[in-house]
């Protein structure tokens, strides 16, 4: 029978595969962001799987709320992307350095 | 093995799976697209774990918005795609170790994982079984959580409102419709009567 444990695996899972993505393309921003959207999905099968199982509607109550926090970070994100992409004509993270942060 | 483990597998499978394609494929279009397929096994997950209205949720705003943003940027943006690649062997050894130390250790959290009974005998808001998920939902989300409810639409105002003054520019040098400076105009600021000499004409002034 499929448990807590199952679903926890999976979430697991897609959380590591959106840290890796985050490493291998550290050029590509669209992909960082696109692998931002993989952990908080992963973030909200953790929640949904413990409410579900614990009976609880809290949890998904706060899934509700990092879904409009992952939406609007999106939409922000790919804001700044095309700003900057419209001011250098380049997306390239290494190139983001004018701050010398 | 019953119809709800092999959906559960199905997905979590394609979920899975869809996710590894998203971080190595080569094209972003691509990476869009698998992650269009992740949410939707993710949204059967949901479905499977009696969450239909976030299940409903995550095809709309996820799949219906975020991702044919991510679509539209990934298109409208003219970059090589292809010199992104450059690094991405350097980067996966190193990627590679901590995505796999990271994955051991949550997989170890979660194997050996018990949950205290008085956790479970004691829900905060207990899932009523007469209602349907999406009025259970709304019975907690607009009385109990109503602040979190607020919040989450002042997120979503700011970030529209963000989004639009990144973006919006003003340019200089086209041609646009001025509905007040058309209507402010008289027949003195649009015309000018002259007369002409016979058989002389008058010069062209611009």
């Amino acid at each position: 029978m499929i448990g807590l444990g199952h679903y926890l695996a999976v979430s697991a899972i897609l959380f590591t595969l959106g840290v890796l993505g985050i490493f291998i393309n550290r050029k590509n921003v669209i992909v960082i962001l696109m692998s931002i959207e993989l952990i908080l999905l992963a973030v909200n099968i953790n929640l949904v799987a413990f409410s579900s199982f614990l009976n609880d509607i809290v949890g998904q109550v706060f899934a509700l709320l990092v879904l409009t926090v992952a939406a609007a970070e999106a939409a922000i994100g790919l804001a700044i992307l095309v700003v900057y992409f419209r001011n250098r004509g380049t997306i390239a993270v290494e190139d983001i350095n004018m701050m010398k942060g | 093995m019953n119809a709800s483990a092999a959906f559960f597998y199905l997905f979590a499978g394609v979920t899975v799976a869809s996710a590894f394609m998203v971080v190595t494929s080569r094209n972003p279009v691509h990476s869009v697209l698998f992650l269009i397929l992740a949410f939707v096994n993710a949204a059967g997950l949901f479905m499977l774990l009696g969450a239909e209205f976030l299940a409903m949720l995550l095809i709309v705003v996820y799949v219906g918005a975020v991702a044919v943003l991510f679509l539209f940027v990934v298109m409208m943006l003219d970059v090589d795609f292809a010199e992104f690649r450059q690094g991405f062997l350097n980067y996966l050894p190193i990627g590679a170790l901590i995505g796999l130390i990271f994955a051991v250790e949550l997989l170890l959290v979660v194997g050996a994982w018990v949950i205290d009974p008085r956790i479970v005998s004691t829900p905060v808001a207990p899932i009523p079984a007469n209602l349907t998920n999406t009025a259970a939902l709304g019975q907690v989300l607009y009385t109990q959580y109503i602040y979190y409810f607020q919040a989450a639409g002042l997120v979503l105002l700011v970030a529209m409102i963000g989004a639009i003054v990144l973006t919006l520019r003003e340019r200089i040098g086209i041609k646009r419709q001025d509905i007040i400076q058309q209507n402010a105009r008289t027949k003195a600021t649009a015309m000018e009567v002259k007369q002409v000499p016979s058989r002389a004409g008058i010069e062209e002034t611009v």
